[in-house]
């Protein structure tokens, strides 16, 4: 039994209703037909694997149905903390200015 | 008034209508009736979605319902029930029929305001569980925790529901609704009665809420 706090729901809910859905923050690049071919592959393929703090896009599948970031550790599966979209984390690695900030207007039009 | 075809789901003369359970017969408790297990059948089932700031105004003047605004609450009066499903998204359930008339008001109050009403009925059914033993009968069924000092009256939440998904709210103190989709509702009935067993469930039949133009078909089994 592993229970997840929903940030719309607020409360902590059964882990068997959330699905993860990668990496979040990622920005997709303002002016795509300007975009050099590695970045584009950059945005659409590589992803982060970080030794640590990670921060992921879920979904309560089963539930209210919006998207919210996780910060995990990647090392002990302890959730940090959970935000809404559009929110920036508390929890990071390097302190805040570690997560770029242009995505969370990208991130908050998916909530 | 927005810009969308709305068409009365219910004709006007006698159409042949089957409840989703209309193919289970109705079976007795086995000793002393602990759960009963019944399926509210025809309701009008809409979802309706928008910002709260818009909805607020024109569900209290449509439905003297005061817009649930709070997670996982469930409204109730007279008129039908309105329970929260998500920031942006609730669940209106009305007596059949209903649902077409109270969709056109919401329209007209609602104007050119951003949102949505979608009538949803034909997809999901209610059911009704009963008795001392149904909060048993639940746990047994769900992840979610439904223990009565988790789960006080009022409350309505999204959750796993055997092995598929069901809305489970509680209405009062010993009765229980799960609304679920049309095509599982076969499956919720049968592990209902396979977990209830134990505690004395009887399951009535489809009782029609109202339908005085409907013409209801029934063509039933016994599930052993």
């Amino acid at each position: 039994m592993f229970h997840i706090y929903c940030p719309y729901c607020a409360e902590y809910r059964e882990e068997e209703e959330f699905h993860p859905r990668g990496q979040a923050h990622i920005a997709r690049p303002a002016d795509p037909e300007a975009t050099s071919d590695d970045a584009w592959g950059d945005y659409l393929f590589f992803r982060d694997n970080p030794r640590g703090v990670h921060h992921e896009l879920w979904v309560h599948a089963v539930g209210c149905r919006k998207f919210f970031n996780i910060t995990r550790d990647t090392r002990s599966y302890a959730i940090l903390e959970t935000y809404r979209m559009g929110e920036r984390p508390t929890v990071t690695a390097n302190g805040p200015e570690a997560v770029p900030s242009a995505t969370a207007t990208l991130t908050g039009a998916l909530a | 008034m927005s810009k969308v075809v709305q068409f009365d789901p219910h004709p006007a003369q006698a159409a042949a209508t089957q409840s989703p359970l209309h193919h289970v017969a109705a079976k007795p408790a086995v000793g002393e009736t602990g759960v009963t297990l019944t399926e509210r059948a025809f309701l009008d089932h809409l979802i309706v979605r928008g910002e709260p700031g818009v909805l607020a105004g024109a569900v209290e003047a449509v439905l003297g319902l005061e817009l649930p605004t709070q997670p996982q609450r469930l409204a109730r009066n007279e008129t039908g029930s309105l329970q929260w499903l998500s920031p942006d998204e609730w669940l209106l359930i009305v007596a059949g029929g209903e649902g077409f008339r109270l969709q056109r008001e919401l329209r007209e109050a609602l104007g050119e305001a951003h949102f949505s009403i979608v009538d949803v009925g034909g997809g999901q059914t209610l059911l009704e569980l009963s008795g001392k033993h149904a909060v048993e009968v639940l746990m047994k069924s769900t992840v979610y925790d439904v223990d009565p000092r988790h789960f006080p009256v009022g409350k309505g939440v999204t959750s796993v529901f055997a092995k598929a998904t069901a809305v489970i709210r509680r209405v009062d103190e010993s009765r229980w609704e799960l609304v679920v989709r049309r095509s599982f509702a076969d499956y919720c009935l049968r592990w209902l009665l396979d977990a209830g067993e134990e505690y004395g469930i009887a399951h009535q039949p489809t009782q029609p809420a109202v339908a005085s133009h409907r013409q209801t078909v029934t063509d039933t089994e016994t599930v052993s």
